[in-house]
């Protein structure tokens, strides 16, 4: 029910207050920060421990699920395993026996990902059955049509059904922030998903063009951040979507250092949810420890 | 889940290599370094490590008239019996030259005046290139550009005396107008930041700029009255404190010189409690700190309202300890040395007079390197607006919080000093931030946003923050008789 002023009239929500020209300039100087050698060494090992290795295709298969799934275990010799393998839910039972020795944890995209438009019990149950089937973690979508009609009660609803339907697990709220319009939204978004007991705040599906921002991803952490001041509680930050190379990369881990602190980035609080990143940071390595770029052929891809 | 290794930086020192320093600079005009008549010269030092860069000579009363004289002859030989397509394309070599060679003036920059490398590197080179290319772009389009005077003319020669905290930037703001509209120029940079100047000459040179057009003079504070009192000058333009700016205002009086001046400042940052506060925290840290707040504009007082001030503080205290000190060369740093050790000296005073007074100091923990000169980011609560720290520049990284209740409280405490540069008024209703700012005495009015520039755009002061507007049409005016 939305908030009642006296009489009867419903209360418009207070806007969010968000400036687009500093927030640009200051996540444009995070994103200049420079990594060299050890420091750039250790922050690529702490993306591939905070990455959410990804297939969401059509044509996901058993077979391409558990060699991701390997890979996720082990990317290379000497590099940390990844924090989850992100699958649809069909596939969380081959990924549930893949990593079933490991320290990898499966996390399964519900609730009608990528739009989130179908009925609310459908969305429900695909939740409940994700998690039944072994989901450490589930990555849901809002519901964008309800938030630009302004039903903000009704995003908020559904992301506590969803966060008492998949109790126990983590759960990861994406906001698809390439097609909520304004920082302002942006920002809306993030302090309902906060209140209603999102575990993480994710930016983007990864299926549409506009995703993550290094300006939204600052915008993220402001919310985190001030969240955290007001309620105590420590909310994670997900960013996915068109996080393709290490220097990309890096340049969120800088703004989550300098944003949120070093507490915020441990897997428990920091994950990059991508596919093709691991190839390139794999590279990276190999040229910052041999002096030369690695062709593709030496990275094990699955 | 598997543990991470704990996220730092490590040094990530821009090199050096690109610049080559010469052991000893002479004065340059005419088109050629030329000996100072005296033997005096003084050295240019690093203030982040107290070395020595290169022995810079003194320019004497003497030299100035040679130099004066050169860029008189510069003038009539060449410069004003050029086509303005023919100066454009001078205009726009110097800009391109110092745009291929922007890394080499950076660094310059950043060891001789102490400014973190990422502001030399994104700030002031390309604005500096930014400020040659807009003005080349007017070379030859003038006649359009004062409405009433088809053919408006050059002045002849011009003076510039420039201050230490933006070397290369402010000198480019007189160089170019005075450039593009026809004047020829002598530049006194200033004593302790003369070494991009003297690479401005030598690409000038590189650039077959006609001899006299642009003219270098070294030395400190007579070197400039020297120059000022020249009275073969037809412009004098002056950046720097308001108490020399008085002084070149005296001297030059009834000597039939046009004058600007851009002086001092002590600009209010107003923050309503709309605003977007995260934003406001980053627009105080760029007002502030930005260049170790070496800046004339600089929002030095923050005019917060009382009920969303201790939420600003709050905030603003967290932000102190994620500003990176440290080594100006270091690309991660963001705040770099302070420009001087008398500037340095300056600082302490007057936080020591904020103290006294009973202000409460906030600074960040951090301990400097044993050599150079350094100030950590700092500002003063319960500070109240008869406190030396809210009336005078401090010209460092020191920022006054004072509090208000209403717009109309917040716009009188606001315009009520002697000067009047900026000011940045921050809220979320647009009605609100006009309302502010067509009651504000400042020359330029920041919404939301704070120290944004860009050479169309006039930059100047109200007051005793000087006259003359620098950039934009209002800026080719001052080097043009209309």
């Amino acid at each position: 029910m939305p908030a009642q002023t006296p009489n009867g009239c419903a209360m418009r929500p207070a806007p969010c207050r968000v400036d687009a020209v500093m927030l640009e300039a200051r996540a444009s100087i995070l994103t200049k920060r420079s990594f060299k050698a050890a420091a750039k060494r250790s922050a690529l090992e702490l993306v591939v421990a905070c990455m959410d290795l990804t297939t969401l295709e059509g044509k996901d298969t058993p077979g391409k699920v558990r060699g991701l799934c390997a890979r996720g275990i082990s990317p290379a010799p000497g590099v940390p395993s990844v924090a989850a393998i992100c699958v649809y839910p069909a596939l969380v039972p081959v990924a549930v026996r893949a990593l079933a020795h490991s320290s990898v944890k499966v996390a399964s995209v519900a609730t009608a990902f990528p739009s989130g438009l179908s009925p609310l019990d459908v969305k429900l149950r695909e939740t409940l059955e994700a998690v039944a089937a072994g989901a450490d973690e589930i990555d849901m979508v809002i519901d964008r049509s309800a938030f630009l009609a302004g039903h903000y009660d009704a995003v908020a609803h559904e992301i506590a059904a969803t966060r008492e339907a998949c109790a126990g697990a983590t759960l990861k709220v994406i906001l698809e922030v390439g097609e909520l319009g304004s920082y302002a939204a942006v920002r809306r978004a993030c302090d309902l998903a906060l209140a209603a007991g999102a575990d993480f705040l994710k930016t983007s599906t990864g299926k549409i063009g506009a995703s993550s921002t290094p300006a939204v991803a600052l915008l993220m952490c402001e919310a985190i951040r001030e969240h955290a001041r007001r309620t105590g509680r420590e909310v994670g930050l997900k960013l996915a979507g068109g996080i393709r190379t290490s220097k990309s990369a890096l340049g969120y881990v800088s703004i989550v250092h300098e944003t949120l602190g070093n507490a915020w980035l441990v897997p428990e609080r920091f994950r990059i949810g991508a596919s093709s990143l691991l190839d390139d940071v794999l590279m990276q390595r190999e040229k910052d420890a041999s002096g030369n770029y690695a062709g593709a052929s030496y990275v094990a891809v699955a | 889940m598997a543990v991470v290794p704990e996220l730092a930086y490590s040094p990530a020192p821009e090199s050096t290599a690109p610049v080559s320093i010469r052991e000893s600079y002479g004065l340059f005009y005419g088109g050629e370094w030329v000996a100072p008549a005296g033997a005096t010269t003084f050295a240019t030092q690093n203030p982040a490590t107290e070395e020595k860069l290169a022995e810079i000579a003194y320019a004497e009363a003497v030299d100035i008239d040679r130099a004066v004289r050169a860029a008189r002859r510069g003038y009539e030989k060449y410069w004003r019996k050029l086509r303005p397509t023919e100066r454009a394309k001078y205009v726009y070599r110097i800009a391109r030259a110092l745009t291929e060679r922007s890394r080499e003036f950076a660094i310059l920059e950043t060891m001789d005046g102490g400014k973190p490398i990422r502001e030399s590197r994104d700030f002031d080179v390309p604005q500096a290139s930014a400020h040659f290319f807009y003005h080349a772009g007017w070379a030859d389009k003038l006649d359009w550009a004062v409405p009433g005077c088809q053919r408006p003319r050059a002045l002849g020669v011009v003076g510039a005396i420039v201050p230490w905290n933006f070397p290369l930037l402010i000198a480019t703001w007189k160089i170019a107008p005075a450039l593009a509209c026809g004047n020829t120029i002598v530049l006194k940079p200033a004593e302790t930041t003369p070494l991009s100047a003297l690479l401005l000459a030598q690409v000038c040179a590189e650039a077959d700029l006609p001899p006299g057009v642009f003219n270098v003079v070294t030395g400190d504070g007579r070197t400039g009255a020297a120059l000022a009192e020249h009275p073969d000058l037809d412009k004098v333009t002056f950046t720097g404190s308001t108490e020399v700016g008085k002084a070149i205002r005296r001297a030059t009086a009834g000597m039939g010189k046009r004058l600007s001046l851009e002086l001092g400042g002590k600009s209010a940052f107003i923050v309503y409690d709309d605003a977007p506060l995260d934003q406001v925290v980053e627009g105080i840290v760029s007002a502030i700190f930005f260049n170790q707040g070496h800046v004339c504009c600089a929002g030095s007082r923050l005019l917060v309202q009382e009920s969303v001030a201790d939420d600003v503080v709050e905030r603003l205290r967290a932000r102190l300890a994620t500003l990176r000190h440290g080594d100006p060369l270091d690309k991660n740093t963001d705040i770099g040395a302070v420009n001087s050790r008398a500037q340095r000296d300056k600082i302490v005073e007057l936080v020591q007079s904020g103290i006294d007074e009973g202000a409460e100091l906030v600074q960040a923990q951090w301990t400097p390197p044993d050599r150079g000169y350094w100030y950590p980011a700092s500002f003063f609560t319960n500070v109240q607006p008869t406190y030396r720290i809210a009336r005078e520049e401090i010209f460092g990284p020191v920022l006054s919080v004072m509090t208000f209740r209403t717009p109309g409280e917040a716009i009188e405490r606001a315009n009520n000093l002697p000067y009047g540069l900026s000011a940045g008024v921050w809220t979320s209703s647009g009605a609100l931030a006009l309302y502010t700012a067509q009651r504000l005495a400042a020359g330029v009015i920041w919404c939301n946003t704070f120290n944004q520039f860009d050479p169309s755009s006039p930059f100047g002061g109200y007051k005793e923050s000087g006259f003359g507007r620098e950039g934009g049409l209002a800026g080719l005016r001052a080097y043009l008789q209309t």
